[in-house]
């Protein structure tokens, strides 16, 4: 078994770039998810394992520093929360243009706009739809537990450079606040760079006379190319949803009702299931991991199988729109949300399924 | 078992660290735990709580409203969160700076003098074992020597010297705890 510890969910995605081999980490501080940084200023693990940290001067440098980095092959890493996510939108859709493998974290608060530091999941159309412009998915993780925060950011890397693509671990204040045991997996050591050059044939560092330039961009003016560019993007995308879904489903067998959640929201869930069943109320709980691809066809096999769907979300309803569009319209879904920081209890949970689906 | 806690006082106290202390002896001892903390305007000066569980299975929420063990070290926090202790609960105050004490008569409730007997004895920095004691003679939830591992585990190495000094602390908070209201 790896080393146990008792650690800030931050914190783990801090200690697993080290393990994982991550070469560089650039960021901006903001609360709640400044301990990354910190923690990983702490531990230099420049003097280790010669990975840099940077703080750099704004989000938006951050995410061209991440640019930067991918393009010559080097695994890279940037957090930040909601607000610092929005500034990095038009990078995030740079790299997904010219197909660079980097991860991602939001530390998702409340907003809009400053909003407050408290946690939320108003992100979610923001990660799954594309924040930035342009026809581009990212892969996308929703850790529920510190554990997963850690297990996360390895499982990113790893897709990330298995699809030449941007990941994103979505997360929030609340998860990135609290401390759980944690089981970190053993160091990796960074790659050579022999290794980075036979891994990533495409990156840009250094042309030996046996090949033409590597180019990374994300231009291509003349509209057919383009449309190539976009064409591969999209056959990425179908073979990640064929792929990559990730999901649990906790206690679904015998139930009649269904609650869909992500995130914190599925951990307060999963304290509402044990609530509603000792009212009697069968009660089960679907969780997508990855929000991007979304386990479509498998809440639709659950969904359609139960009387109503109850969709709890820390937003005013939007992971709600791929729950219905899995599920189709024969199943009666309602969202339930709190906004604005606010984490909603056990008990409202329990008391919104039965008013919104169970007596509704 | 599973035991929901919520520690709650004023920034400073050591609220945070004694829910941490708890929550890493109960990971030494092989427990699922969270630790749960109130974050952002609250612990940059006034109130500060933490909610901590400790379980043999794999723990749900980590945010609570309701709980088996408050341990409340303020007013604000007494009057927020005496209402939230689960009938037949416990709760387990410090009486200094109080004006309104527990009335509550379906809890077990205890006293516990640390502030106080911490300040005669010079002990004002580990005040928070003095409540941590108290708790764990009425929860003994975790064995000392796992404390003793969650004090190494918690503490930066150059405090290490202090461990002794804590532990002596824990045991002075078991001798200093007084009845209340104590149900059948």
């Amino acid at each position: 078994m790896g080393e146990l510890r008792l650690m800030k969910g931050n914190e783990a995605v801090a200690e697993a770039a080290i393990r994982a081999g991550c070469d560089g980490y650039f960021g901006y501080p903001i609360t709640p998810q400044s301990e990354v940084m910190e923690y990983l200023m702490a531990e230099k693990p420049f003097e280790r394992t010669g990975m840099v940290v940077l703080q750099a001067e704004s989000e938006v440098a951050a995410i061209n520093m991440l640019y930067g980095g991918a393009g010559t092959g080097k695994m890279v890493m940037t957090s930040s929360s909601s607000p610092g996510v929005s500034l990095m939108q038009e990078g995030i859709s740079y790299m997904a243009g010219a197909e660079l493998p980097a991860v991602i974290v939001n530390i998702v608060r409340g907003g809009p706009g400053l909003g407050t530091i408290q946690p939320s999941q108003a992100d979610y159309f923001q990660a799954v739809k594309g924040g930035g412009h342009g026809d581009y998915k990212m892969l996308v993780l929703a850790p529920a537990s510190v554990q997963e925060m850690c297990d996360h950011v390895k499982l990113g890397f790893e897709k990330a450079y298995q699809y030449r693509t941007p990941v994103m671990i979505l997360s929030d204040g609340a998860i990135g606040q609290m401390m759980e045991k944690v089981v970190l997996f053993d160091h990796v050591p960074r790659r050579t760079d022999e290794e980075i050059v036979a891994q990533c044939p495409w990156a840009s560092n250094g042309r030996p006379k046996t090949r033409n330039h590597n180019i990374i961009t994300s231009l291509d003016l003349d509209p057919a190319g383009q449309e190539r560019v976009n064409l591969k993007l999209q056959a990425k995308y179908k073979l990640m949803e064929k792929n990559e879904v990730l999901y649990e489903e906790i206690q679904c067998e015998d139930a009649d009702y269904l609650l869909v959640a992500f995130g914190l929201s599925a951990r307060i869930c999963q304290k509402a299931v044990d609530l509603a069943r000792a009212k009697g109320i069968k009660v089960g709980l679907f969780r997508p991991i990855t929000l991007f691809p979304f386990p479509a066809i498998e809440v639709s096999n659950v969904g359609n199988r139960v009387k109503g769907i109850l969709v709890v979300e820390m937003n005013a309803g939007q992971m709600i729109e791929d729950v219905k569009l899995s599920v189709g319209c024969k199943v009666k879904i309602e969202h339930f949300g709190r906004f604005g920081g606010i984490i909603p209890s056990p008990d409202e949970v329990v008391s919104a399924l039965e008013q919104k689906i169970i007596g509704g | 078992m599973t035991e929901e806690i919520i520690i709650a006082g004023f920034g400073g106290q050591g609220v945070l660290s004694m829910g941490k202390i708890l929550a890493y002896s109960g990971v030494m001892q092989n427990k699922e735990v969270s630790w749960m903390p109130s974050y952002g305007p609250e612990m940059r000066g006034g109130t500060a709580n933490v909610t901590v569980i400790i379980s043999d299975e794999r723990i749900s929420s980590p945010i609570l409203n309701s709980y088996d063990t408050a341990i409340i070290l303020n007013q604000q926090s007494m009057d927020k969160f005496e209402k939230t202790v689960k009938p037949g609960g416990l709760l387990i105050y410090d009486p200094n700076g109080l004006t309104r004490l527990p009335a509550r008569k379906d809890i077990n409730i205890y006293s516990i003098e640390a502030a106080d007997e911490a300040g005669k004895r010079g002990l004002a920095k580990i005040f928070n074992m003095i409540v941590l004691g108290g708790f764990l003679k009425l929860k003994p939830l975790v064995a000392p020597e796992f404390i003793h591992k969650g004090l190494e585990k918690s503490l930066p190495a150059r405090h290490h010297v202090l461990i002794p000094e804590n532990e002596k602390a824990i045991e002075l908070g078991k001798e200093l705890l007084k009845p209340v209201n104590v149900l059948n």
